[in-house]
């Protein structure tokens, strides 16, 4: 029983924000989208994180800025910056990432609860961390990343 | 046996059989005497009988067997129809509809129906002896007279012209000899006999079936010729191994002429006939001739059944084609390559047409949605000891589905109310000096980009006083405003929610809830409802629904570099306003837009889009409106009117401020829609 655990692994998609590395799992991801060769169309009244929408083939869906959700220094979009494309229970959304180009197994057992300080990200997004050889990666938590905007004056804080 | 694979088809068969049963009674409880009705109903109950013992739904079976007994004795004469019977029949019907959509949600399709089955039962066996024989005198000489043969539309057409043009049409029934060894041989000199003598419409069994002697030893022939009878009768005589050859006139031919209801009556009712003749011999006659019948009236409809999932696919890949064709265009227009823009200007032009195809595609008539109503009134009708008669007219009138699917239960509320506490009591009506019988009708028309379903009754329409006197004491409006509101608006002060004017509370029309949940729904599929009453005389409630949910028609408008959709259904016009036209009014800007005060709303920073560099001398206004209110929307200009494919902003945002969804322009960005709802307060 232990044995089966400590061999279970999770597949992860692995992605950079500024200098960290973040991972979600595999199966969530839809794809993976270039951002420019996306155009962005802006939402007036949606809090600064929601980028807009983007036409995915023939699928209106929302993208989020997840510097900006996390409260990181913005930077300008280029080459490498990615929209992954997630689908969660109700609905999709698109991620917009600094670089996305991993994907990696991780033991299930190699996740630990996050310490104490990780940096600015806000814990409740954070699901673990693992330290896999010399990269630490910090599973994300997107049920509470991607909160439904319902009221936007109670989600802007 | 695995069914699963059948059991869509079943479930859709099924419902579409116990619709015609409905439909049918009916029109039976309205000609009790019509006998082509209750074989109409016989095969719809026969068809289902047998697709459900396939499926192993016993008890479904088991009751349309005895439905099917209950018809075969009226359509026999043996019964009389009488409501009582129809009653029954309704509630079987009901009955089954119910296992039906157990089945469809997943149960087993079983149903206590013993109550019903004997019931059934009891009719079969239980009739009035008086009654039955008096029929029965009628029915033999229909029997009698036309007893053995079917004849479709066709042959009695080539039939009835034939003695037209001074032909005789006889049946002859030739029976050979038991002893006969060459059958097919015997058959053939018949044949050839008759062959010289006029022309064979129609043999019983078929041509083959002689042919390959399958035939006990009797065969009849139709024909049409100019020799007399006896004349054809011995030439047929001569050919050796007959028993006999009996000749008569073809029957039907005085009923073709008359009128086409009695044809049907004529026709159908010798359709059990040879059914019980041969009935050992030719089981499926009955059912041949029947389904020869349905078919060639259901020719001109050729459908397929297509999962309307698989249009939404289809859909969403066409408009991934229309995003391709639009970059398409640009790189034509920019190569200026001659082949290549006459080659892009087709495909423009195909697309264009596939468009259409595909959006009509989704259009499903209004008839799917009303044809449930007859049957509600029926019994709406007897539970409230009223009379009323529904007429539905412009049943045909095409929907988008989506609008279909949600368009049903605001209309059954609709007629609910309008049953219960529209139309009067027979006892009031009588006394006011109407007819016994209220008048419902159900109206449905297309007018512009929206149909109207409007609901009309000749009740007792709103009356002023009273739904004042309710609004007032539920806080729905104050006695200052009461005293300045039109009749019109009167009238709508009953879909407010929390209203209810019937003095007595029935089960059939809620408790107030309904009109207001009616209301709402048809806000939310971007409608609109309106009353119109006369006291004494009746209301109108008309619905106004956009034509589609999923198509719809706007004007795109440019807010600096951004592109944003206003629907067509809710501008009254664009206008261009001169600066020097807006006023001020206590902190809003207002416009004077012919001769009323319309406050003017800037898009561009409800929206956030930033303003022109320069000062404009002239802004570009687009009216829109909300019920009776106006706003005059400012924008930076016009681009045009558009049809485009509403696409929702999906869950994860879920409430936009002044935003009600999105599209996909031709270029493959997206541009949002403007709820002007939202602006309007």
């Amino acid at each position: 029983m232990t044995t089966e655990l400590e061999n279970k692994v999770m597949k992860t998609i692995v992605f950079q924000l500024l200098d960290k590395e973040y991972a979600i799992e595999v199966d969530v991801v839809q794809s993976i989208e270039k951002l420019l060769l996306m155009t962005i169309t802006r939402i007036p009244g949606v809090p600064s994180y929601v980028k807009g929408v983007i036409n995915l083939r023939g699928m209106v869906t929302p993208i989020v800025d997840l510097r900006n959700r996390f409260d990181l220094p913005e930077m300008e979009y280029n080459d490498n910056t990615r929209i992954i494309i997630v689908n969660l229970e109700n609905f999709d959304v698109g991620l917009i990432v600094d670089d996305a180009n991993d994907v990696i197994d991780i033991p299930v057992n190699a996740l630990e609860s996050q310490p104490e300080v990780v940096g600015s990200v806000e814990s409740e997004f954070v699901a673990g961390v693992a330290k896999i050889e010399k990269r630490l990666l910090v599973m994300l938590n997107l049920d509470h990343v991607l909160r439904p905007i319902r009221n936007v004056n109670a989600d802007e804080n | 046996m695995d069914t699963n694979q059948y059991l869509e088809m079943f479930l859709e068969e099924s419902k579409e059989h116990l619709q015609a049963c409905n439909e049918q009674l009916l029109e039976l409880e309205k000609n009790p005497d019509d006998l082509a009705i209750v074989n109409e109903i016989f095969r719809a109950a026969h068809t289902l009988k047998g697709m459900s013992a396939t499926m192993g739904y016993e008890d479904i079976a088991n009751l349309t067997h005895k439905m099917e007994n209950v018809l075969d004795a009226i359509r026999n004469s043996k019964i009389r129809v009488t409501s009582e019977i129809l009653d029954v029949v309704f509630e079987s019907s009901d009955a089954l509809e119910e296992m039906v959509i157990d089945i469809e949600e997943g149960g087993t399709g079983k149903k206590d129906v013993e109550k019903l089955v004997t019931m059934l039962n009891q009719i079969e066996a239980g009739k009035s002896p008086l009654e039955a024989v008096v029929e029965k005198t009628e029915q033999t000489e229909t029997v009698e007279e036309s007893a053995g043969l079917v004849y479709d539309d066709f042959e009695q057409t080539v039939v009835s012209q034939s003695i037209e043009q001074g032909f005789h049409a006889f049946e002859l029934k030739v029976i050979l000899r038991d002893d006969c060894l060459l059958k097919a041989a015997r058959v053939f000199m018949v044949f050839e006999i008759l062959e010289k003598a006029g022309e064979i419409i129609k043999t019983f069994p078929t041509v083959e079936r002689l042919e390959n002697e399958e035939f006990d030893n009797q065969f009849t022939v139709v024909i049409v010729t100019k020799e007399e009878a006896e004349e054809l009768q011995a030439k047929v005589h001569k050919v050796s191994e007959l028993e006999k050859a009996e000749i008569r006139p073809v029957q039907f031919q005085s009923a073709a002429m008359e009128t086409a209801v009695t044809t049907e009556t004529q026709i159908a009712a010798p359709v059990s006939t040879p059914a019980k003749q041969s009935a050992k011999k030719e089981p499926a006659k009955t059912e041949n001739g029947a389904a020869k019948r349905s078919n060639s009236t259901h020719s001109a409809n050729k459908t397929i059944r297509v999962n309307i999932d698989r249009l939404d696919v289809l859909m969403n890949l066409f408009e991934e084609l229309v995003i391709d064709r639009g970059r398409l265009q640009s790189i034509a227009a920019e190569l200026q390559n001659p082949e290549l823009n006459e080659t892009t200007e087709r495909m423009t032009r195909i697309s264009g047409d596939l468009q259409n195809i595909i959006l009509n595609m989704r259009m499903v008539p209004v008839e799917t949605v009303f044809n449930r109503f007859p049957k509600m009134v029926r019994q709406l009708a007897r539970d409230l000891d009223k009379k009323i008669n529904l007429e539905i007219i412009g049943a045909e009138t095409e929907l988008d589905r989506t609008v279909i699917d949600e368009i049903g239960d605001p209309l059954v509320h609709l007629i609910r109310n309008a049953l219960d506490h529209g139309v009067e009591s027979p006892a009031e009506r009588i006394a006011a000096g109407k007819p016994e019988e209220g008048t419902v009708t159900l109206r449905a028309y297309h007018s512009g980009n929206h149909v109207f379903i409007e609901l009309e009754d000749d009740g007792a329409g709103v009356n002023r006083a009273r739904v004042l006197k309710k609004a007032i004491e539920r806080g729905i409006v104050t006695d200052e405003i009461a005293e300045t509101l039109t009749d019109k608006q009167v009238a709508e002060l009953i879909l407010s929610s929390g209203f209810s004017t019937a003095e007595k509370l029935t089960d059939v029309s809620g408790r107030g809830v309904g009109l207001d949940v009616v209301k709402s729904t048809i806000e939310s599929l971007g409608g609109h409802i309106s009353i119109e009453s006369k006291e004494g005389q009746g209301s109108l409630f008309q619905v106004q629904l956009p034509l589609t949910l999923s198509i719809i028609s706007v004007m795109l408008v440019q807010m600096q570099k951004e592109i944003f959709a206003v629907p067509l259904s809710s501008i009254i016009e664009t206008a261009i306003i001169q600066n020097a036209d807006i006023l001020n009014a206590h902190n809003q800007r207002v416009i004077d837009f012919r001769g009323k005060i319309v406050p003017l709303v800037d898009l561009r920073e409800i929206f956030d889009t930033g303003l022109p560099e320069e000062q404009e001398e002239l802004k570009s206004v687009v009216i829109v409106r909300k019920g009776e209110n106006l706003a005059a929307l400012v924008v930076d200009s016009f681009i045009g009117q558009q049809e485009i494919v509403l696409k929702s902003l999906g869950n994860y945002l879920q409430s936009v401020f002044a935003l009600s969804g999105a599209t996909i322009l031709g270029n493959g960005q997206v541009a949002l829609i403007v709820d002007c709802n939202a602006l309007i307060k």
